[in-house]
């Protein structure tokens, strides 16, 4: 029976558990609002899978997620709390979109100028929260919060000028085609990609119907690269050293304050790497006037704590929390739950991953009882 | 040993989690089969990043879309849509479930809500607060208001009660729908002027933004304190500030699209009303009777009982009420037609001194 205490004590089961455990409780909370729970779960179920389009759709929107959690778990991994991601974020957006409205090249020059400058908008936000720690002492939560509040206002007045202000709305203007990352963009809505698109209706499904691009493979690609700098690079090693103990770190001799700069900056451009796809990738392709958060950041947060900070299980925690925000608005439209419910499953989610240490402890206590009996 | 027992118990979980998955098929299945009651008619709506619950547009024509469904026995349902990029996947959506209707509330759902149309001809599609002009696709109904109906009536209530003679109004961000209430306000105020025989001055004062309260009241406070004694607000969030700078200086303020006198009951003297619902339940009605509603844009006013000022306003003279009763039955008979921008303010203005 030990064995299972061990299973249960690997991170990916106990996660797994957790999210199981999770889907239970809304499945409590859904009947104690007064709705059919197996019904709803059959809806959230076949509202992801049962069509390509939903299936591209979530992946589609996990994108930003997976990236922003990249983000939190890698400065969770370094001994930070990255809760900047939501500032890093939308300062990525401000960014891509003014460089992709002033600036008009071949789309093979304009698509990574877009991207890289809300990378680097982003980066040197989070590295100004590192810097700020580093050599000040200025707790990052602290500095992150405000900084974040700082981008959203300087979102909204970027939105308003004039140059870019889109009349009778409440963004921009769209960034120019060329930066437009979408798969087949022009051709989708031609006249003959839209006749030979009507014949086949799985790609019409795939390609008319969402955004398709290719930044979930971006995404997976920056998880392999973070888990690889993390875990293979003197540089990741050092930084790993400084988030278990600073003053040990100091100590053997690895600079901490440069390596906490560092740390800031690589997850502020993964935050901003999110902010700069979804500008370039996602419809609109603009940004608009924000009265609240839209909580790509601090949705990253979550998947980073799903994924117990595992830059590879930032993709599937992703996944999941995307189609569970893409079922919420089903469930929301088919039967009339209010997407509070989701919000509810995902906070019961979160906390049993954060007590997932408790499940072997009460298998050990089970069965060290059963064995007393058996004596 | 160890490692086949590892094995054993991955193997019973996972057998456990698919049997459970297996038996619960058919009541998936089951379950998810449309339940088409009533006259099976649906309608859908989705809303911007405000949700559902804005207490203002949102909410108004949710309230209009499911009082239309109760009546007619037909199905309502929203989305809210939680981020801008939210937007195009919920109309799409809503596409897939056979809606009649699919409406998108606000102007920043204009550009999807033009996309789905032109993808899914098919399906009927309508806007809230936005005209496409002479490119309204043939599915696509806009719905728009002619609030300088209701500010009009606010203006020439304004006009009325002012003792200064000095009035002010602040706007959210420039723009159409914004300029109605404007010009609307200024022609009313110079109506009521005119028929005093006294002069009303107008201040103007845009806050660019439709959600600082903060700077609502300090507008609100430098009119207030410059011999200004109503101020009108058009401006959202930034209104709520300027009725807590009237409450503080023991003015008048006028709410707009709701009724605001809940924020202060004693100097809240009206509100431009503007309501969403009934024109969603309008246009609704329309297309369920079998009339075909789309490729124009439709415009609702005191005659639709869209716009007006509501019926209880404890702060308002009677008389004053009764005279803007009188000004409200001319505009819906056509006799006056309040200006809803620059342009027509000038004409308005022109010929109400040849009169």
């Amino acid at each position: 029976m030990s064995n299972a205490v061990n299973i249960l004590k690997k991170p990916f089961i106990a996660t797994v558990i957790s999210v199981i455990l999770g889907f239970l409780v809304s499945l409590f909370v859904l009947s104690a609002a007064g709705y059919d729970p197996f019904k709803s779960m059959a809806v959230m179920i076949s509202s992801i899978f049962s069509r390509p389009k939903f299936i591209t759709n979530v992946i589609i929107k996990s994108t930003p997620l997976i990236l922003t959690g990249l983000s939190a778990a890698f400065a969770f991994r370094t001994g930070l709390f990255n809760i900047g991601a939501e500032g890093q974020y939308i300062i990525a957006t401000v960014v891509s979109t003014l460089v992709g409205l002033v600036f008009n090249f071949h789309p093979v020059v304009q698509i990574p100028l877009v991207i890289i400058s809300g990378v680097i908008a982003g980066a040197l936000l989070g590295g100004f929260t590192g810097f700020l720690k580093a050599k000040f002492g200025i707790h990052e939560v602290i500095t992150s919060i405000m900084l974040n509040w700082i981008a959203l206002y300087t979102c909204n007045y970027a939105a308003n000028l004039e140059a870019f202000h889109k009349p009778e709305s409440n963004g921009t203007y769209p960034i120019n085609k060329s930066g437009i990352s979408m798969l087949l963009y022009d051709w989708k809505f031609s006249e003959q990609g839209r006749a030979f698109l009507k014949d086949n209706s799985l790609l019409n499904d795939i390609i008319l119907k969402t955004d398709l691009n290719l930044n979930f493979l971006i995404a997976v690609a920056m998880a392999i690269i973070i888990w690889i700098i993390v875990y293979k690079t003197k540089i990741g090693f050092e930084m790993r050293a400084v988030g278990f103990n600073h003053h040990a770190a100091m100590n053997a001799g690895i600079r901490v304050n440069r390596n906490i700069v560092y740390s800031m900056l690589i997850a502020g451009a993964l935050s901003g790497l999110a902010g700069a796809l979804t500008i370039s990738g996602t419809s609109n392709n603009a940004i608009q006037v924000l009265s609240v958060f839209e909580n790509n950041g601090f949705n990253g947060l979550a998947v980073a704590l799903i994924a117990r900070s595992s830059a590879i299980g930032c993709i599937f925690a992703g996944l999941i929390f995307s189609g569970l925000i893409y079922a919420g608005q089903s469930l929301q439209f088919k039967i009339g739950v209010p997407s509070e419910i989701i919000n509810i499953m995902i906070g019961v989610v979160v906390f049993f991953v954060a007590l997932t240490k408790m499940f072997p402890a009460i298998v050990e206590k089970f069965f060290m009882r059963r064995s007393e009996n058996v004596k | 040993m160890k490692k086949s027992a590892t094995f054993l118990l991955t193997l019973l979980i996972i057998l456990i989690l698919s049997g459970f998955t297996l038996m619960m098929m058919p009541i998936f299945r089951g379950c998810t089969g449309e339940d088409d009651e009533g006259s099976g008619f649906s309608v859908a709506m989705v809303t911007d990043t405000g949700g559902v619950n804005d207490q203002s547009f949102n909410t108004s024509s949710w309230q209009g879309l499911s009082g239309f469904a109760k009546r007619t026995g037909s199905r309502a349902s929203y989305v809210e849509s939680k981020q801008s990029s939210d937007y195009f996947s919920n109309i799409d959506r809503l596409a897939d479930e056979n809606t009649n209707l699919i409406w998108g509330i606000g102007y920043s759902l204009a550009d999807v809500v033009q996309w789905a149309a032109k993808t899914n001809p098919e399906l009927n599609y309508a806007i809230v607060d936005y005209s496409y002009g002479d490119d309204t696709p043939e599915n696509v109904t806009g719905v728009v208001f002619r609030a300088e109906e209701s500010a009009f009536l606010v203006g020439y209530i304004a006009g009325k009660t002012t003792k200064t003679g000095k009035i002010g109004f602040v706007g959210g961000i420039k723009g159409i729908v914004i300029d109605q209430f404007e010009y609307g306000f200024r022609a009313g105020a110079d109506y009521a002027a005119r028929e005093q025989g006294r002069p009303i001055k107008v201040v103007v004062q845009y806050a660019e933004s439709f959600s600082d309260a903060a700077k609502g009241k300090a507008i609100a406070l430098k009119m207030l304190s410059n011999g200004c004694d109503i101020v009108f607000h058009a401006a959202g969030g930034v209104g709520v500030g300027v009725i807590e700078a009237a409450k503080e200086k023991n003015c008048y303020a006028i709410g707009v699209d709701m009724d605001q006198a809940y924020l202060a009951p004693k100097n809240v003297l009206t509100s431009a009303l503007k309501n969403a619902g009934r024109a969603v339940d309008l246009v609704c009605t329309e297309l369920f009777e079998g009339n075909k509603i789309g490729g124009k844009t439709l415009s609702f006013g005191i005659k639709e009982n869209c716009v007006g000022i509501p019926e209880s306003n404890p702060n308002l003279d009677p008389k004053v009420y009764i005279s803007a009763m009188k000004i409200q039955d001319e505009i819906s008979e056509g006799k006056i037609i309040p200006p809803y921008n620059e342009q027509e303010y000038e004409k308005f203005r022109v010929n109400d001194i040849n009169q």
